[in-house]
């Protein structure tokens, strides 16, 4: 079975200070995918660079067989890719429904209605008219969340969906993904802690320095590997 | 008598706490990494060691003196430089006379003695040969060399190093490994937060640890790296 | 002197103030473009009403149906054949090519049609007024400029917070790298907010020329007092608008009765006050945080 997303050779600039070298990874379907790695080695400028936010240099973008490396966001959402953003990035006047609303702006098709959204997060639905910013660090992931899935992606890029939250809360978080997975969503997830990362998902890619330190399959990798890659040990 | 030290310095962004209690001390020469998971404090550390931030408590000695009320300027002058993350030249001036405003506005140099602070400054990072071009049309490695000239010229007898190693390629980076290298083996004491470890380990031969708000570790680069405390802090509970 | 009087024309005043004022408010709220040239659009809205009604021999009224749907479709054109380019070059821009585009239009307009002040054809509705007792008299033409104002207010509001596109010109407004990223098409929604804008400013200027007179140089004054009735009333709120535009027209009307010479400085000496004490605007809503909104991006 081909994969769902491809990306070959990926470079991206920020003015000429290079973020991404050459980056190659291949997300199987309905699979689950960690993106680890310190801070500045790319991982946000990846997902960016996926969801269509983010022009690249050289390099291509395959989805489900077709090249979108040229594609702007909104034809990537509407083709089933949406990206839940580091520091979510709600709208801060709007409320919770409209954020959600907007999410629907592109939407690929309509899996996910408001009323299917509220069940799988019961407790945003209570707050669907008050302003966005008005809600706890949980909710508000809970909201940006909700607001991609408005969308109905079949690959769903989560940016460090964690950062901020308390344990319990980011428990939920992921149960809440494992629910989508079963429901035959593909799944890239950037994520700080190595062992919820690891636990949630079947494949692991590492970036170190705008590369590809490690890709495989986490019941492959121990996690001493992950760590030695993370650090850049053993880098000539 | 150390170069620099901080001691128990705190500091908080509205209600949201940085640092409780942190301390650290520097000597002249020493090469120091500074190093902690996203949003540990390190440029936050980086600003109140310059004076850009200012402490809720605690205080900052430069060279055994008080500097904690001290804005940016009158710290450079007493012998503190810094460079950021994103280099900016001042991009109408050429290299040299970029090297120049630090020899004269920071050392409080004149004439031809400034000329020359400013001449070595550019010798030592390498960028000599680039003297008279425009700074604005630098490539990046050396737009980062600059910024490290400008600082050099302001004859710091300290300096903070603020991520100046991301979004270079493998030669470049070796280049700027070499560059800070000499600075540091000319005597000037150098504190670098940084995120791309590899490079940091190439020179410091101290590496700090921020998370939580606090120093969970200080010593030798290879032992804090492996430390378990540490890669607890970056990498999450249970990666053993 | 009846200030009752005065402060009830005032207010009227006030609305024609608000209903030129608003599409600058949602230009800049939305797009931060500063349009230097909204007062001269005004003025020409005020000319093609003039060539309509002429050509067809009718009151002005009459040939809005015309009208405003030209205006719209020349905001739509202004803002993908130039404001929309200009904003790719940093927000100062588009100021410099509206100052530009403002000096174009009132000289092409000399050119056209002479420098003499006109009039527009309003009907019967030009002269007539009914006395409400206790000394006041109202216009109707001044009547209706403030309801028009207050409907194409209410009206904007109600489309900004009621429907699809209202949530993705808000979301814009908040975040504009964040709409693009949830899929907003940001061209389409810039195009419709200019063409609004200056569709508003067409209607504004159609009023203007009918309750007094215009030439080709009318835009500049007209376009001071829109900015200082936004600035007044809070950039971002239209409602806000309504009212700033009524703090102009009032403190016009009753400086006025006491001394024709100082009205207009007394305007703008309230601007000045306004700016001085709260730069934010007296009615500032949660969406004049719009700019404070940017969220922090990471590279890596």
């Amino acid at each position: 079975m081909s994969a769902l997303l491809d990306i070959a050779g990926l470079e991206v600039f920020y003015g000429d200070f290079q973020a991404l070298f050459g980056v190659s990874m291949s997300v199987p379907r309905s699979g689950a995918t960690a993106l680890v790695g310190a801070n500045g080695a790319g991982k946000t400028t990846l997902l960016r660079a996926i969801a269509g936010a983010q022009p690249c240099a050289s390099g291509t973008v395959s989805y489900d067989g077709a090249n979108i490396t040229a594609a702007p966001p909104h034809r990537r959402i509407s083709r089933g890719i949406a990206l839940v953003p580091e520091g979510r990035k709600l709208f801060p006047s709007l409320t919770v429904e409209e954020n959600i609303q907007v999410g629907a702006a592109a939407a690929a098709s309509d899996a996910w209605p408001l009323e299917r959204i509220y069940g799988a997060f019961p407790l945003i639905a209570k707050r669907r008219r008050q302003r966005a910013s008005t809600l706890s660090g949980g909710e508000q992931q809970a909201v940006a969340i909700a607001r991609a899935l408005a969308a109905a992606p079949t690959l769903l890029l989560l940016d460090e969906i964690s950062l901020g939250l308390a344990p319990r809360v980011v428990e939920e978080l992921y149960q809440t993904l494992s629910g989508l997975r079963s429901a035959g969503a593909t799944l890239v997830i950037v994520e700080q802690d190595l062992r919820r990362a690891m636990d949630a998902c079947d494949d692991l890619v590492c970036l170190l320095e705008g590369r590809v330190a490690l890709a495989a399959r986490v019941a492959d990798v121990s996690r001493d590997e992950v760590v030695a890659a993370y650090f850049g040990e053993g880098r000539s | 008598m150390p170069a620099l030290e901080v001691s128990d310095v705190a500091k908080s962004y509205g209600s949201m706490p940085v640092f409780t209690s942190v301390s650290l001390a520097v000597a002249a020469g020493e090469a120091v990494g500074i190093v902690g998971p996203n949003g540990a404090g390190q440029t936050t550390l980086l600003d109140l060691l310059s004076g850009t931030g200012r402490c809720d408590a605690g205080r900052v000695l430069l060279q055994g003196k008080d500097v904690t009320r001290l804005p940016p300027p009158l710290r450079a002058r007493m012998g503190l430089g810094r460079t950021f993350q994103v280099p900016r030249p001042l991009g109408d001036l050429t290299v040299f006379e970029n090297a120049l405003v630090g020899a004269t506005r920071a050392a409080g140099l004149r004439g031809r003695q400034a000329q020359q602070v400013a001449c070595d400054a550019l010798t030592l990072t390498g960028m000599a040969g680039h003297a008279n071009a425009r700074s604005g049309s630098l490539r990046l490695l050396d737009r980062k060399r600059l910024e490290l000239a400008r600082a050099l010229a302001m004859r710091p007898r300290v300096l903070l190093l603020d991520e100046i190693a991301g979004g270079l390629s493998d030669p470049e980076t070796e280049a700027l490994i070499t560059t800070i290298r000499t600075v540091n083996e000319a005597g000037t004491a150098i504190i670098w937060v940084e995120h791309v470890l590899r490079v940091l380990i190439a020179v410091v031969t101290r590496l700090v640890c921020l998370a939580g708000g606090e120093v969970i570790a200080d010593g030798a680069p290879s032992e804090v790296l492996a430390s378990d405390e540490v890669r607890t802090a970056f990498l999450g509970g249970g990666v053993l | 002197m009846n200030w009752v009087n005065a402060v009830i024309q005032g207010m009227l005043l006030g609305g024609q103030y608000a209903l030129i004022a608003c599409g600058l408010s949602l230009a800049f709220g939305v797009m931060r473009i500063v349009n230097l040239a909204h007062g001269d659009l005004a003025v020409c809205g005020a000319y093609l009403g003039l060539v309509l009604s002429s050509a067809l021999g009718v009151p002005v009224w009459v040939t809005l149906p015309l009208l405003l749907p030209a205006a719209f479709a020349a905001g739509v054109a202004l803002q993908l054949l130039l404001l929309g380019r200009a904003l790719r070059h940093g927000v100062l821009a588009p100021v410099l090519v509206t100052f530009g585009l403002s000096v174009m239009i009132e000289n092409l307009l000399q050119v056209a049609a002479t420098s003499d002040p006109r009039g527009l054809n309003a009907g019967s509705l030009a002269l007539a007024s009914f006395h409400l007792g206790g000394g006041i008299t109202v216009s109707w033409l001044f009547l209706t400029a403030f309801l028009t104002a207050c409907a194409v207010l209410s009206g904007l509001q109600l489309a900004l917070s009621r429907t699809s596109w209202g949530r993705k010109v808000r979301a814009t407004a908040d975040d504009l790298d964040t709409a693009r990223l949830v899929g907003i098409r940001v061209r389409p929604v810039f195009a419709t907010v200019a063409g609004t804008a200056v569709a508003t400013a067409a209607l504004a200027g159609v009023f203007i020329g009918t309750i007094g007179t215009f030439d080709p140089l009318a835009g500049t004054n007209t376009l001071i007092f829109a900015f200082e009735a936004v600035v007044i009333g809070g950039i971002g709120s239209l409602w806000g608008t309504l009212a700033g535009g009524m703090a102009l027209g009032i403190t016009q009307v009753v400086v006025g009765v006491v001394n024709q010479s100082y009205a207009v400085l007394a305007v703008h000496l309230l601007f000045l006050a306004v700016l001085t004490v709260r730069p934010g605007g007296l009615f500032t809503s949660h969406q004049a945080e719009i700019g404070e909104a940017r969220g922090v991006g990471a590279l890596g």
